[in-house]
């Protein structure tokens, strides 16, 4: 049987399977300033992300996943990217991010970093709330800390607003 | 594929299938969608607990209710409504035999088994419930037998309860005999599990539900389709189900009630056809069944629907039954063979539906999923809309492949094909990094 590698290579690719072998930033936070659970309904997969700040600025990031190679890759890729970022940056991150999972070229000269890899999720449209399951849970983990941050520390963000 | 396996289902030699009474060759010639291909493989189909695939007469009979004698039903005096409504009323009878209901009047078309469930729990238990009342369900429901009793209970301060499950996947029933109580107002619980397969003892629970005057809710969006049918046999007071499980077209579902319960149950949706007399300020209820039926019906998927019963009558369902357990069993041994896969549910084809859930330590069942997907296999990967029961198995996930009168041996070699390239891909597509 002819082995369908290329199309399933360009979405597995090396460095997203590194990531999902050996995930960054998986050790607990001693003070988080602001942890939100994400959790995708479609397939049951879960994050947690928790923020030390400084200010407007992430100090420190733990991502806990559990999921699919695309969504722990992702959430380990977005420990990886986030610390010393402001609230700013992480924004237009995730927007950059979004586009590149649309087929996009993102906007601007910012750096993607091992994200890129994952472009090859634009060819696969079930699995882009895989990859952007980290994210939205971020994005609320910021919007939450905003607020006043200690509200609702179990509120879940969820996949269905990823759709884009 | 196996050398040993052709396609009409049966082995030439060694173990598997040797006296399938389907001829699937057969079957299969009658559904178009399973000459197509997927990614550039031939389309094998396991996805039938979600929904299945339509054999032709199915699709004709839409097309031509559309082309023939479209119309509403129950209004106009012209020819087409007469024939419309003869064809809708006609399928309605089909759905009562299908099921060994005595009378056609119990059976209230809906949109799914989900709007069936939730017209039970809204028409007939919700008016009935004081707060502090019981509703019992179990830990493996699908979401569409759990959250429509999780709004009623909110609204009326009733208390859910859950009978558990062993590890096998079988209802505990002691746990159920103490669960029913004096103050239990519903039993609702599915009659085959859509994550485990398990088919629950329905006449012995229904005895002890019986003997404590409670009534039974049964789910039968995943045994209705598999298994042959008799309430006569089954002594349930509702049972619920969709016709896109059964070779219909989707849109269309089936609550069966006693009629005496209907009678007595409110309307659940007002409009037309629900009704007998309107004023501006009051209104009185049509009969028993179409008190339940506001609106104009899907009529063309309910007439679509009982050629689907007249398809299944002719192959016969314990001729489907006999094949899927022979192709489960089959399945059971493949998978059996692949070491590391967690095989969920009991391990008795006699005992489950052809629904298999595995977990697989390698690949995640998202990935796996994807990769048999580029193969040309088609599978469930999730929670399968029943969260609390993945808890209990403490899976977050699993991937799910289900059977219908149109799979044989060979798709179960090119599943087990698919898997096995799925885990050497990742495993070395692991490796190599």
């Amino acid at each position: 049987m002819e082995k369908p590698f290329a199309e399933l290579d360009a979405l597995y690719r090396d460095v997203v399977l590194d990531h999902y072998r050996s995930p960054r930033g998986r050790e607990p936070l001693p003070a988080p300033d602001v942890q939100r659970r994400g959790f995708n309904p479609v397939c049951g997969d879960e994050v947690l992300v928790a923020l030390a700040m400084d200010g407007d600025v992430v100090r420190e990031v733990q991502v806990k996943s559990r999921g699919c190679a695309i969504s722990v890759a992702s959430g380990s890729m977005l420990a990886d990217l986030l610390p010393g970022r402001t609230r700013g940056e992480a924004e237009r991150l995730i927007e950059a991010f979004r586009a590149l999972l649309r087929g996009e070229e993102p906007a601007g000269d910012l750096d993607l970093g091992d994200l890129d890899a994952l472009r090859g999720v634009a060819r696969f449209p079930v699995r882009i709330k895989c990859a952007m399951l980290p994210w939205m849970t971020l994005r609320e983990s910021l919007r939450a800390r905003e607020r006043g941050g200690e509200d609702a520390q179990d509120a879940a963000a969820t996949t269905e607003e990823a759709r884009g | 594929m196996s050398a040993s396996t052709r396609r009409d289902g049966r082995l030439e030699a060694g173990g598997g299938p040797t006296a399938a009474s389907l001829d699937v060759a057969r079957i299969r010639g009658d559904f178009p969608i399973l000459r197509r291909e997927v990614n550039g493989r031939p389309l094998v189909y396991l996805d039938s607990a979600a929904t299945t695939q339509k054999p032709q007469v199915v699709i004709d009979a839409l097309a031509d209710y559309y082309a023939r004698s479209n119309a509403n039903v129950h209004r106009g005096i012209h020819k087409l409504a007469e024939e419309a409504t003869e064809a809708y009323e006609a399928a309605r009878a089909r759905v009562a035999r299908m099921i060994g209901a005595d009378d056609p009047r119990g059976v209230v078309f809906t949109r799914n088994a989900t709007e069936a469930i939730n017209l039970a729990a809204r028409a007939w238990v919700e008016p009935r419930l004081r707060p502090g009342d019981e509703i019992l369900l179990t830990e493996m429901e699908h979401h569409s037998n759990l959250v429509p009793w999780i709004m009623i209970a909110r609204r009326a301060g009733a208390v859910l309860r859950h009978v558990p499950i062993d590890d096998e996947g079988h209802l505990i029933l002691d746990r159920l005999e103490d669960l029913i109580g004096p103050r239990t107002r519903i039993l609702a619980l599915t009659h085959a599990s859509n994550v485990l397969g398990t088919i629950n003892p329905i006449t012995r629970i229904v005895s002890i539900a019986r003997a404590r005057g409670v009534p039974v809710l049964l789910d039968g969006a995943q045994s209705v389709p598999h298994l042959p049918i008799d309430l006569r046999d089954l002594g349930v007071d509702f049972l619920a189900f969709s016709a896109h499980k059964m070779l219909g077209p989707t849109g269309v579902g089936v609550l069966w009630a006693r009629p005496d319960l209907l009678e007595e149950a409110e309307p659940f949706l007002g409009g037309g056809e629900m009704i007998r007399e309107v004023t501006l300020d009051a209104a009185t209820w049509n009969e028993i069944p179409w008190k339940f039926e506001a609106g104009t019906p899907n009529i063309a998927g309910v007439v679509g629907f009982g050629a689907a019963l007249d398809y299944l009558e002719s192959i016969g369902m314990d001729a489907i039954r006999a094949h899927e357990i022979e192709l489960t069993g089959y399945a059971f041994e493949r998978l059996s063979a692949i070491g590391g896969l967690q095989i969920h549910g009991p391990r008795s084809p006699a005992e489950r539906t052809g629904v298999i859930s595995f977990s697989d330590a390698t690949v995640h069942p998202h990935d796996l999923a994807t990769i048999l997907d580029m193969n040309g296999v088609a599978i469930r990967a999730g929670h399968h809309c029943a969260q609390p029961l993945m808890r209990r198995l403490g899976a977050q996930a699993t991937a799910r492949a289900s059977f219908y009168l149109y799979n044989d041996a060979a798709d179960v070699d090119a599943l087990v094909a698919a898997l096995s390239e799925a885990r050497s891909y990742f495993g070395e597509a692991v490796r190599r990094t």
